[in-house]
């Protein structure tokens, strides 16, 4: 029944827009100046039928599901009928139609906003659930997170410990190689090669991060074992070291590309400027091209941080669930993003303290990517602000 | 190099009174610059005196421009440019293998059309080049260089009290006395100006033609306008470029009293084209 409503449905709208439309053709046909042109006419039918159809509909769709689809199919006909009679020379149809148009771009900007407010409050409502039966004390200074143990233990310090290992980790391998190869692409890649390399490096963006996790616990963490027994070093099977290195990868292109671009914004007069003063093509980079870039450049690191801290994947896959307190790359640890993950798996009862600490953590890391957000964006606008 | 020898055959129509009395600073001898196909500068030859403003005058894309930046070789920057001919600074061919283009700019400064001050302090924007050159032995030197420099420049009373403060924060008068300054700093012989106040008010435009006119005692300046009236106020000589060939080169007075050529009588009094 309802498939067959809303062919009916569409079949009315294009029936109101060729009755409108018409209308108004034959009307100036009929040597009268109308205000508005004929399709505007139409347009304004069509849509007055969809959305009083779709509105009624879904309005009486739950309380009478029989009669539901022919009251909003006859209110959507009486909608465009209302319209129809108002066809005239001063009828202002496009002005109408435009301000519907608004309306309908602002419901869907409010849909956005009003999701993320909604998604906000309901973390916050259970992060205050979890805090009844867990003292917010005991969980933002405990040393010890076992969730699943009896009774269950709620540190958070040793999975922010973690999530702070593994970022690092990987700012360590992303930062510089970011940069740096930012600034070959933007400096010195003659436009041919920055053509064929900017691409193909934002396409590691593309690859999804399971497969990225593959790659770090079946190819690089073994290759960093035999290498750190060559050395002598024990290193875990899985290791905030793989995870740490993989992510850096990762989080390569976020880096040169945001920065490739700062840097390229950087007018030509200041290379022109700091060329005819008789420096070299390093010394404009270093003293003058980088520190220019330096808020965006800033900014791009900030970007890479939080997508660091966020990353789920590549740390269940390579970096291991225990919940370890360490400051050696060559254990295993666990971040927030993997224990919330391992929380929830396979439970949906969401009343236990297991299941509601999932929340307090997304709550933690919500406000740490949010900060971080915040200030990357401030620094975006500092730097906007640089040349006028 | 027996430029001086040469030159008088080479300047049209007659060589300038002024170059009678002095060593030419640059020289050039049939010069061409190419844009990949398209030929900017052809078989181009000038003179230019030391301790002299030289203005090069003429519609765009005459080439003057061009010209200007061949003589610091900032045309290097443009990938699909080259260069043809000889250009001697004080009797050293500048496009010779041996030339190192950083000692080379060091020495022919330039100031472009839209001040560019770097986004830095005012202290570090006029340190810039001693700092890379090397040039202050020690901080006390540094700041001697910096403060001498804006004073040449006629902006150290203004900014005396925020040496610290953002160049770019200057007003656009300053920030092109700022650039002046930059450019004095690191001692050249030469500078190069591309338009220098094509981007400034009448009031800035009068005070940094004031101040071309204070630094000729000490330089050779080569400065590119569009305004005939600033060329006939501040220049000594003046050279006519069209098409990319150098129609006519001699005394600034002269040029505008008396041009030699009738396209530079026909430019000068506005019925060009």
């Amino acid at each position: 029944m309802n498939t067959i409503f809303f062919v009916l449905l569409c079949l009315l709208v294009l029936a109101t827009f060729m009755l409108g439309r018409q209308r108004a053709v034959s009307m100036r046909n009929g040597s009268a100046l109308l205000h508005s042109l004929p399709n505007y006419h139409g347009m304004l039918l069509g849509i007055s039928a969809l959305l009083v159809g779709l509105f009624v509909f879904v309005a009486l769709a739950a309380p009478f599901p029989v009669i539901a689809p022919w009251a909003a199919l006859a209110a959507a006909a009486a909608a465009a009928y209302a319209f129809f009679t108002r066809i005239g020379p001063d009828f202002r149809a496009r002005n109408v139609f435009e301000r519907i148009t608004l309306a309908i771009l602002l419901a869907c900007s409010g849909i956005a906003i009003l999701t993320t407010i909604g998604i906000i409050l309901s973390v916050l409502f259970e992060t205050g659930r979890f805090f009844a039966e867990v003292s917010p004390l005991e969980f933002f200074t405990g040393f010890q997170w076992s969730p699943t143990g009896s009774p269950p233990v709620f540190g958070f310090i040793p999975l922010l410990a973690g999530t702070l290992l593994i970022t690092f980790i990987a700012m360590c391998v992303a930062g510089p190689l970011g940069l740096l190869a930012a600034i070959y692409m933007a400096e010195y890649a003659t436009p041919t090669v920055r053509a064929i390399f900017k691409p193909v490096l934002e396409m590691l963006t593309g690859i999804p991060t399971v497969v990225l996790g593959f790659f770090a616990a079946l190819t690089v963490a073994p290759f960093l074992r035999t290498s750190g027994q060559f050395l002598g070093l024990q290193v875990s099977a899985e290791s905030a070291l793989a995870a740490g290195i993989v992510i850096g990868m990762l989080l390569i292109p976020v880096i040169s590309s945001l920065s490739d671009d700062v840097i390229n914004a950087v007018p030509q007069s200041m290379r022109d400027g700091s060329y005819a003063m008789g420096a070299t093509k390093s010394e404009t980079i270093k003293r003058v091209i980088l520190p220019a870039a330096l808020p965006g450049i800033v900014s791009a690191f900030i970007l890479a941080i939080s997508r660091a801290l966020g990353e789920t994947m590549i740390v269940v896959m390579a970096a291991g669930l225990a919940a370890n307190l360490t400051a050696n790359p060559l254990e295993s640890v666990t971040t927030m993003t993997v224990q919330i993950a391992m929380l929830l798996v396979g439970d949906h009862e969401f009343d236990s303290a297991k299941t509601l600490a999932a929340f307090a953590l997304g709550f933690v890391l919500f406000i740490f990517t949010l900060g971080l957000n915040f200030v990357a964006l401030r620094l975006v606008q500092k730097y906007k602000e640089q040349y006028d | 190099m027996n430029a001086p020898a040469t030159f008088k055959a080479i300047v049209t129509p007659a060589s300038p009174r002024i170059m009678a009395e002095r060593q030419p600073k640059i020289v050039a001898r049939d010069v061409d610059v190419f844009y990949g196909d398209k030929h900017a500068i052809k078989k181009l030859s000038i003179d230019i005196p030391d301790r002299a403003v030289s203005a090069f005058i003429g519609p765009s894309g005459c080439g003057k421009s061009t010209f200007l930046r061949a003589i610091n070789r900032m045309n290097d920057t443009i990938p699909s440019c080259r260069v043809a001919g000889n250009i001697t600074v004080d009797g050293r061919d500048i496009y010779d293998r041996d030339i190192d283009v950083v000692q080379l700019r060091a020495n022919v400064g330039m100031v472009f059309q839209k001040p560019n001050p770097f986004p830095k302090s005012i202290f570090e924007n006029v340190a810039y080049g001693p700092r890379i050159h090397g040039l202050a032995g020690n901080k006390t030197d540094l700041e001697e260089i910096v403060v001498s420099s804006l004073k040449k420049a006629g902006l150290f009373e203004e900014v005396k009290d925020r040496l610290q403060h953002p160049g770019t924060g200057l007003s656009g008068g300053q920030q092109q006395r700022l650039c002046i300054a930059r450019a004095i700093a690191v001692n050249p012989e030469v500078i190069l100006m591309d338009e220098p106040c094509s981007a400034l008010d009448p009031i800035a435009t009068a005070r940094i033609e004031e101040l071309i006119d204070e630094l000729r005692q000490n330089y050779c300046i080569v400065i590119v306008t569009h305004s005939m009236q600033q060329a006939a106020r501040v220049s000594q000589l003046t050279a006519f470029f069209h098409l990319g060939t150098l129609v006519e080169f001699g005394d600034t007075d002269e040029v505008f009293t008396a041009p030699q050529e009738k396209r530079t009588q026909d430019y000068i009094t506005g019925r060009f084209g």
